[in-house]
Parts: structure tokens; C-alpha cells; sequence
């Protein structure tokens, strides 16, 4: 298995630890991963309201090279912005003459141009289809032994278009958290939106969003996402999501928790970074002491940012 | 009111009027049925729900339109765009809707607008976005002295965990002659 790599801006800045834990496990797993040379940004949701064409331009730049320099592999992304932004070339302009005419000459001025030659799939799908939970168990060392784990899908992996998951009531984490020995923890709450960027311009709004999914996870022992702005906006927000009504929930990585089970160190999956990570909840998940997690967490073990 | 009339009131530039156009497109099917304000995990704090803003675009009702904040609370979930019977893509529309209004350039577009236009011109600058050069780009447009105050806790605690980066500068000027191009473009669309 082989796929071109593009890891994305977030997975070089705030989200280290997604990058360094993705790449740790699918190598484990034998999975090759090429970082697509010289990719630029894919304009995340933040291309659309400032430019029609950049929206697309700027994903399908990505696409090009893969098609050109890497003879059309399939792009592995882990960010779901990332991932919907370059699945959005294929789905949107390839097929619309007169749109991909117009994406082309953008191209141009990059002397690049994308026929639509190549497929485009998020680390969840990976997981599922072509890596399989089978090889996932048999990499497994260090089971999770019964952790309750509540999966947070997002949102843009699951929709708008429907693609290896059921965008109502995603399940595609499952097998790969059964694999690591977790319990796959009920809810409502795993394709509620976390309030993406209006973190930044309307806090108020992603903060109730935030306490509703926090609040969803009470019982859990901790959430898993796959995607940086996603994690971003659970674990740094908490303390006002538990002011909005939410609950106090270790959040992390599905890859890091997935490399945890297979015998990384903590330091090696740099749980360190995780904000909602403190010494005494990685002491806890190391030792895998779940019932006291819960416990710690509403003491004053745990401190995130305060408003 | 009649589309003629907003028409001439409009600031008439080509873009603006194409991306009018390609906006009524997209609602044009709308029947009303309200499954999108149902949906939205953000309507609550919408001034016009979503059901009425595709009414509102299909009457022409440019001007309170653009005095709505409405559309700048679609955080682009797509649970909208999944549900509608009609197949309208709404979350575009939405999108459509804060190209329009930054088009327009009212206060409430250089004030909602701001975190897209600053991520924007990070990564034309830079390539890819860089998390601290955008955040800081994003204060100079906001110019509210408050604003970057409440962000200091959240960067305390990502400098200490290492979140935080001397901007990359591999990439930068890669994209410059992209966005040159594309501007040039959809000035005489």
C-alpha cells in the first residue's frame, strides 16, 4: 500500500503530534507514505467566502503534481478540511467544462494544469478499506483493555459527499478502536459539528456546540478525533465548554491512540502536546487506569485555558 | 421589490453581479420545507434562519441581505447541503453569500469577513498558512485592541505545550502568481 501524502498545514503547526502519530502507525502497519513535493495550502473553509476559484484552484494545484510527478497515486489526507477541499476538484470541477477551463488557466500561472486523475481519501477511509481492522489487531501489543472510547467523526469527512461512511451515524472508527481492545462508548454526538472557525469570530456559538459534544462524552474516557481543528476546539476550549454546561473529556488522536496500543511510547505519539494531556492523565492512560481518568478530571488535575 | 431596481442600487461591479446570479441559481428550487434551519447546528444565533435567506434571494432582497449576519454563523457543517430534498447545495450558497457580501464591503463583511481574508493573504504570502503570521495578520484587520487580550490565555498555553512556530518560509511566494491570475480573472468575469 502506497499513497501520496499530504499532510497539510495544521499537521506542520498545531498538530504535530497528528502528523508524527499518522506517519509512526501507518509505517507499522505497512503502509508507504510519500509527502507530495513542494504542496501548498488547500485553502481550508476559508477559501470559499474570499474567492470561487481559489477555492479550487488551490486544492487542485496538490492534485496536479500528484498526477504529473507521482504518476496519479491516491492521496492520503488526515484533515478533513484538507481531505473535503481536494475531494470537492474531483467531485465539483471535473465534469464542469467551463469550471475546470477556468481552474486550468489558474493553474497555468504555476504551469500546472489537472486532468482529475487522482483518487482522494481520508486516514479513516485507509483504515477501513484498504488496511482493514484484522491487520490493525495484529499489530496490537498493548491493548487499550476495555477503555471507553466515544469516536468524533466531525463533519467534513462525512459530508456533503457520502463516500465510505454513513454521514447519519458514522461507524468506520469502530472496528479500529475494537481492534485496539476499546469499548466503543454510545453516542449522539460523534458527526455534530464542533463549530469549526467561528471559534475564532463567534466563540459564543462553537463553545455551546463544544460543551453539547463535551457534555455527550461525560462517561467516556476519552474522545478521538481525526482532524486538528476538530481537536483543536474540544480540548483547548474546556474550560469554558464546562462554564457552557460540558464535561472535562482527555481528547486526542485516533493515530495516537492507535500507536499507544501498538507499543509507541507516549513520547513517541508526543501526547505531551495534547492540551487536555496532563502529566497525571497520560500516568493514568499509560497504566491504563481508566476508571480513575474520569475522576482526576474533575478535580484540579486537570487545567485547560481559561478564558 | 423587483431585481431591476436592486440591480441599479447594486455596487454593479461584474463579479458582484455574477456571483448574484450564480447565488439565485442555487436557491432557485427552494420550496420552503425548512429542513436546513432545522439542521443547522448554528442557526440559534442566526439573525435570518436559513429557509428565509433563500426566500430572501430569490425576492432580490439585496439590501437585507446584506444586513444580515445570517449567513457568517454557517461554520460549513453540510448538514444542510446532506438533508435538502431539493439537492440544493446551500453550504455554497452560504459561501456564495460571504464572497457577495465582502464584495460589497459593508462593516459587517470587514468584521466577519476578517478571519477569511487574513487566512487568505497568509497563504498567498507564505504558501501554506502559518498559525501565528495569521493569527496576527488577522488582529491588524480587526484593529479591535481587545481582540488579541483574549487570545493570550490560549497562546500561553499552546507556547507552552510547543504549539507554536517561527513562521516556515519554504513555500512562500509559491502561490503569488495563482492568486495574481485568479484575481485577474474574476475582476473581468
Amino acid at each position: 500500500m502506497r499513497y501520496a501524502y499530504y499532510p497539510g498545514c495544521s499537521l506542520l503547526e498545531s498538530a504535530q503530534e497528528f502528523d508524527v502519530s499518522v506517519r509512526a502507525v501507518m509505517e507499522r502497519l505497512g503502509v508507504a507514505l510519500e509527502e507530495i513535493p513542494d504542496w501548498t495550502c488547500c485553502g481550508a473553509s476559508a477559501a470559499e467566502p474570499v474567492s470561487k476559484l481559489m477555492n479550487y484552484a488551490l486544492p487542485a494545484r496538490n492534485l496536479a503534481i500528484v498526477e504529473k510527478e507521482m504518476g496519479g497515486i491516491d492521496v492520503l489526507a488526515p484533515c478533513s478540511a484538507c481531505y473535503l477541499n481536494l475531494l470537492k476538484v474531483n467531485k465539483e470541477v471535473i465534469g464542469n467544462r467551463g469550471l475546470h477551463g477556468e481552474v486550468n488557466e489558474v493553474l497555468s500561472a504555476s504551469d500546472q494544469r489537472y486532468s482529475g486523475n487522482v483518487k482522494v481519501l481520508h486516514l479513516l477511509d485507509v483504515l477501513q478499506n484498504d488496511v482493514g481492522a484484522k491487520l490493525v489487531k495484529e499489530k496490537v501489543t498493548d491493548g487499550l483493555k476495555g477503555m471507553k472510547v466515544a469516536p468524533y467523526y466531525g463533519c467534513q469527512i462525512l459530508r456533503p459527499y457520502v463516500v465510505f461512511d454513513d454521514p447519519g451515524k458514522p461507524t468506520s472508527m469502530e472496528p479500529v478502536l475494537k481492534a485496539l481492545g476499546a469499548n466503543v462508548y454510545e453516542w449522539d454526538y460523534g458527526n455534530r459539528c464542533c463549530g469549526a472557525s467561528l471559534m475564532v469570530g463567534h466563540r459564543d456559538v462553537a463553545i455551546r456546540s463544544v460543551a453539547e459534544i463535551l457534555n455527550g462524552a461525560s462517561d467516556a474516557d476519552a474522545i478521538v478525533t481525526v482532524c486538528p481543528l476538530c481537536q483543536m476546539n474540544l480540548e483547548a476550549y474546556q474550560a469554558q465548554a464546562v462554564k457552557a454546561g460540558g464535561a472535562r473529556v482527555p481528547v486526542l488522536y485516533l493515530s495516537q491512540l492507535m500507536g499507544l496500543a501498538f507499543g509507541f511510547g507516549e513520547d513517541v505519539m508526543q501526547l505531551k502536546k495534547n492540551l487536555t494531556m496532563t502529566a497525571g492523565v497520560r500516568d493514568m492512560i499509560n497504566n491504563k487506569v481508566w476508571s480513575q481518568l474520569r475522576q482526576t478530571e474533575s478535580g484540579e488535575e486537570l487545567t485547560v485555558v481559561e478564558p | 421589490m423587483s431585481g431591476a431596481i436592486r440591480q441599479t442600487w447594486s455596487p454593479a461591479t461584474d463579479e458582484y453581479q455574477s456571483t448574484l446570479i450564480e447565488l439565485k441559481d442555487m436557491v432557485a428550487a427552494c420550496m420552503q420545507c425548512g429542513t436546513c434551519t432545522a439542521s443547522c447546528p448554528n442557526g440559534f444565533a442566526m439573525d435570518v434562519t436559513p429557509r428565509r435567506m433563500w426566500r430572501m434571494i430569490q425576492f432580490g432582497m439585496l439590501d437585507q441581505i446584506l444586513e444580515s449576519r445570517a449567513f457568517w454563523y454557517c461554520s460549513s457543517c453540510y448538514m444542510c447541503t446532506l438533508r435538502c430534498p431539493r439537492g440544493l447545495k446551500l453550504t455554497s450558497a452560504m459561501g456564495a453569500l460571504k464572497r457577495l457580501s465582502l464584495l460589497d464591503g459593508n462593516r459587517i463583511a470587514k468584521k466577519n469577513g476578517a478571519f477569511y481574508e487574513a487566512f487568505m493573504d497568509d497563504v498567498e504570502s507564505c504558501g501554506r498558512a502559518q498559525e501565528l503570521s495569521l493569527m496576527n495578520r488577522f488582529f491588524l484587520k480587526r484593529k479591535d485592541p481587545a481582540l488579541p487580550l483574549s487570545f493570550i490565555p490560549l497562546g500561553v498555553k499552546m507556547l507552552g505545550k510547543g504549539k507554536l512556530h517561527i513562521p516556515n518560509r519554504t513555500q512562500r511566494g509559491r502561490l503569488k502568481a495563482m492568486f495574481a491570475k485568479a484575481r485577474e480573472m474574476e475582476i473581468s468575469s
